[in-house]
């Protein structure tokens, strides 16, 4: 379970975050959703440790975050891959900082390109790949260290809407095969409906509705009526101030 | 035909014959004592090269190294020290600023005078040249790189070494060698003058002596030695990029 607690967060005299209250059960999924500005990249980097609030605290499996934690895997809004690397490299490069043998780096990046997809792409550059490749590769860099919990910062904004439902499906499909939390953050509200088992809706700086989604995980669910419901139901709760 | 498509695919080859030719037109047309052909020109190459010639150019080739070594070891940590270190930018880069453009040729008398006529001086002047072209570079480059780089090396749980070897360090490498590719030439034409100083050996030192001998065939030697020795320290900059920084040629 993911906890989060009164959480405050400040940029100095800016209140990016006022009172965060939420939890996440294990290996479910969780959709943040809310306009620009409004402090979800924020939220996220808390969660991932990468920033310190300035009270309340974050608990994953029980333990209270301090800092990086090495089971978070994170892909940020612009992928971060190391232009230098080749997609091979930029893959190993989690496994290859915890220090694996080299055969264990070997057989996991060579399964987790697989997994996605993206075996021929492994020798090309960055530099060389279109939107949808480098975030497949983003994707494969952090499967790549089996994190428990994963957080996904806008992962999709950029993609055309083919490659963006394709990507999503994957995402599914990975989050059926490996057990693991997914907190994904969105300003999109088919994305938040299609991946979000759990869905918050933020307003500025702040929760202003949390929500479960029935309709999470059912098959072909793009094409039922009860899907677009729950977009309308998200959007109505966006709209109120 | 054959020929002409041989030319156009070594670049190199196709310079140098136009050079000869331009120099068969010079040498005509100025006169054969002061210029003289280029077939006479390199046989003297060939002769002199052995003895003495050899010894004069590995002794401005080892200055030049030293110099590259030293200014490599000291420029790069320099700026990687100021490029992540904003207070030690913000005492030292206004200095920096003011000293960068300066012609550091003016400070080989001051050279001279505190470290001897020696190698120390003249060492030292290639590295006055190079290392503010490094620090500048260097630092630039610890600048470009964005906070999300940054973020995304240290959720993937870099330490610091790692961050180093992983992020820092590649992200500047092309631009060390685009430092050193814009300030090799400066270098050699510098220490091609403070070589005319108590120098003994050095191909600039050979150059200017045979000049006050009034031997010009054999000066002319020595020119096409030094010019080989700069077109060598370039295509070995050429050498390293390629290997180094593949991402940066292929865009
Ligand atoms: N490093 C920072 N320093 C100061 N203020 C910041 C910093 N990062 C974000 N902010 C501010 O905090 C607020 C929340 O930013 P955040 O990036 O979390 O928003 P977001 O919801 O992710 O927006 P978007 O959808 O545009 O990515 C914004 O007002 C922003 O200006
Ligand atoms: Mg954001």
């Amino acid at each position: 379970m993911i906890e989060v607690k009164n959480l405050n967060v400040f940029y100095g005299r800016e209140h990016a975050l006022s009172n965060i209250n939420f939890s996440i059960d294990t290996n479910t999924t969780c959709a943040v959703i809310g306009p620009s500005g409004c402090g979800k990249t924020t939220l996220l980097y808390a969660m991932a440790g990468l920033i310190t609030p300035r009270s309340g605290e974050i608990r994953i499996h029980g333990q209270r975050l301090r800092g990086i934690r090495k089971d978070t895997g994170i892909i940020l809004q612009d992928y971060g891959l190391m232009p230098w690397k080749t997609v091979w490299h930029n893959v190993a490069l989690g496994l290859v900082i915890r220090k694996l043998p080299r055969d264990a780096i070997h057989g996991r990046v060579t399964a987790v390109l697989k997994e996605l997809g993206i075996q021929q792409l492994k020798d090309k550059y960055p530099v060389q790949l279109s939107g949808g490749q480098k975030q497949r590769v983003a994707i494969a860099r952090t499967l790549a260290v089996r994190p428990d919990l994963l957080l996904m910062d806008e992962p999709f904004s950029t993609l055309d809407a083919l490659t963006k439902e394709h990507i999503q499906n994957l995402i599914l499909t990975i989050h059926r095969h490996n057990p693991m939390t997914l907190v994904l953050v969105t300003h999109n509200i088919q994305e938040a409906v299609f991946l979000g088992r759990r869905i918050i809706v933020m307003g500025k700086a702040s929760i202003k509705h949390i929500l479960d989604n029935p309709t999470f995980g059912r098959e072909n669910v793009r094409d039922k009526p009860e899907f677009y419901d729950m977009c309308l139901k998200v959007r109505k709760y966006m709209g109120r101030v | 035909m054959l020929i002409n498509k041989i030319l156009l695919r070594n670049k190199t080859l196709y310079g140098a014959l136009m050079i000869i030719i331009l120099w068969y037109t010079m040498h005509f047309a100025i006169g054969s004592a002061i210029i003289p052909t280029p077939h006479d020109t390199f046989l003297t190459f060939v002769r002199l090269l052995p003895q003495p010639l050899l010894l004069h150019l590995a002794a401005s080739l080892g200055r030049i190294l030293a110099a590259v070594a030293l200014s490599l070891a000291i420029g790069v940590s320099m700026g990687l020290w100021l490029g992540i270190n904003q207070r030690a930018d913000k005492f030292f880069s206004p200095m920096l600023y003011i000293l960068y453009p300066l012609p550091k040729i003016a400070l080989l008398p001051i050279f001279m005078i505190l470290f001897g006529l020696g190698n120390t001086s003249k060492i030292l002047l290639i590295i006055a040249i190079l290392i503010f072209q490094i620090i500048v570079t260097v630092r630039g480059g610890v600048r470009e790189l964005t906070e999300e780089l940054f973020l995304s090396a240290r959720s993937l749980g870099m330490n610091r070494v790692q961050l180093y070897r992983h992020l820092i360090l590649p992200a500047v490498l092309p631009k060390i060698i685009t430092a050193l590719r814009i300030s090799i030439g400066t270098s050699i034409a510098v220490l091609f003058f403070s070589e005319n100083y108590a120098a003994t050996y050095g191909i600039g030192y050979f150059i200017m002596n045979r000049w006050s001998m009034v031997n010009y065939t054999e000066m002319f030697g020595g020119i096409v030695g030094l010019s080989i020795l700069g077109f060598g320290l370039f295509k070995l900059i050429d050498f390293a990029e390629g290997e180094l920084c593949i991402w940066i040629k292929i865009k």
